[in-house]
């Protein structure tokens, strides 16, 4: 465990303006959606506190977040995805099952620990899944692709599980 | 970033421990011969995991050294006094013993000898493990490619591979050293932490499309990685590789 907050990523951390930010959900979806960093901020937002586990071996207990549940950002879109790829600034990609981002699970957060997200741990916004892998929770995101079928992401593409459920530690392909 | 096609099952091997050779006061290098090893590229790296008589295991992440050709996999280990599983492997392990691993993995942060472009590498400490696997792989393939290192290092004491470094380092293959806290007398290179103007004088010119490698301590690569993206160099073209305590 640790007191720091280590990060994976695999190129410079990214700094996109917030006037230029907004953040759409595409793909298998009936109505495409998007939101600016105004539009986001107006959402109904909640505070989420967790434990985050990075596939590095380290977690951290009771992270405190701010942002929007997955559950209001799709709330009404009619879509027979079972797959979402998160996309982020800077090329990043990961991928999971729908239902992995929905019903309490999953968010879009733009604070940590009650300040405004830094950048190098995915500010202005990233998302959070804290039932998986940290890798599974895109820094800097600026979207999701919803899909019928999975696609493996970057790190899934280069061997890593494509689940990434860390009580089972499924950290490689066939975990 | 397009993904790579997705790999088997990554299995768990057991490694014979050949030799163990002191780099530094604090780093081994543990060199192993692995049965059925599928071959790895420059860059990536392996898991270890350790099991306790009472089954509890651990498992951590370490870059391997050694190029891609050699008969044996060759990984560098520093110790971390708090550490779980580099102590044993840096105080404990003995040629003869065994150890299992599994990889390789990673492959993103790879050099590949059909690269012909400018190669800016820049380590913190340890971070040099898998950016010398990319020197030794670009010496073993006979590559012509412009290679840099800026190499920061505590001391001249703790500095990884120097002499091997020295012996490698000519015309197309660059080794700055920068030493943080103390200097041997009479130093003439760099004293200070690795800034922007640093880079500039040690790196190839941004125009030249360079790839750049950094590995080291998170604080180290962000500020690296900044100072290049500063310098004009494409982010697609800088990859990072970060460790820690606890990290990979």
């Amino acid at each position: 465990m640790t007191g720091d907050f280590p990060v994976l990523s695999a190129g410079p951390t990214q700094h996109t303006p917030l006037e230029e930010w907004d953040f759409q959900i595409v793909g298998e979806i009936a109505e495409p959606r998007r939101w600016t960093w105004q539009e986001l901020q107006a959402l109904p937002s909640e505070e989420i506190t967790r434990d985050i586990h990075c596939v590095t071996k380290w977690t951290k207990l009771d992270t405190v977040w701010r942002g929007v549940s997955f559950d209001t950002l799709l709330d009404g879109a009619e879509t027979s995805a079972e797959y979402a790829i998160q996309y982020s600034d800077g090329g990043y990609t990961t991928n999971l099952p729908l239902v992995d981002l929905l019903d309490g699970k999953g968010w879009l957060v733009f604070e940590y620990g009650g300040e405004p997200l830094a950048p190098e741990h995915g500010g202005p916004a990233r998302v959070l899944v804290p039932h998986l892998y940290f890798w599974k929770s895109a820094k800097w995101a600026r979207g999701v692709r919803l899909q019928v079928d999975d696609e493996p992401g970057f790190w899934e593409g280069y061997g890593y599980n494509n689940y990434g459920d860390p009580w089972r530690e499924q950290r490689y392909q066939g975990d | 970033m397009a993904g790579a096609a997705l790999p088997g099952r990554l299995s768990w091997r057991l490694a014979d421990v050949l030799g163990i050779e002191p780099e530094t006061a604090n780093a081994k290098t543990l060199v192993l011969d692995v049965p059925e090893w599928p071959g790895h590229r420059a860059g990536q790296h392996v898991d270890i995991r350790l099991t306790a008589e009472d089954g509890y295991q651990a498992e951590r992440s370490y870059s391997i050294a050694s190029a891609p050709n050699g008969t044996a996999l060759e990984l560098t280990v520093e110790r971390l006094d708090d550490g779980e599983v580099s102590p044993y492997l840096t105080d404990e392990l003995r040629a003869g013993d065994q150890l299992e691993l599994r990889g390789p993995v990673g492959g993103y942060f790879v050099w590949e000898p059909r690269q012909a472009e400018p190669v800016l590498l820049v380590a913190g400490g340890s971070g040099v493990v898998p950016l010398m696997a990319m020197i030794r792989a670009r010496a073993a393939a006979g590559s012509d490619a412009d290679m840099r290192l800026l190499f920061s290092s505590r001391s001249w004491d703790a500095v990884i591979y120097r002499d091997e470094l020295d012996r490698l380092a000519g015309e197309r293959l660059t080794v700055a050293h920068t030493l943080t806290r103390s200097q041997p007398a009479g130093w003439k290179g760099y004293a200070r932490r690795v800034d922007s103007a640093m880079l500039q004088e040690v790196g190839p010119p941004a125009g030249h499309k360079p790839t750049a490698y950094i590995c080291g301590p998170t604080p180290f690569v962000e500020a690296v990685a900044g100072a290049l993206v500063a310098l004009g160099y494409e982010e697609q073209r800088i990859k990072t590789e970060r460790f820690g305590p606890t990290g990979g």
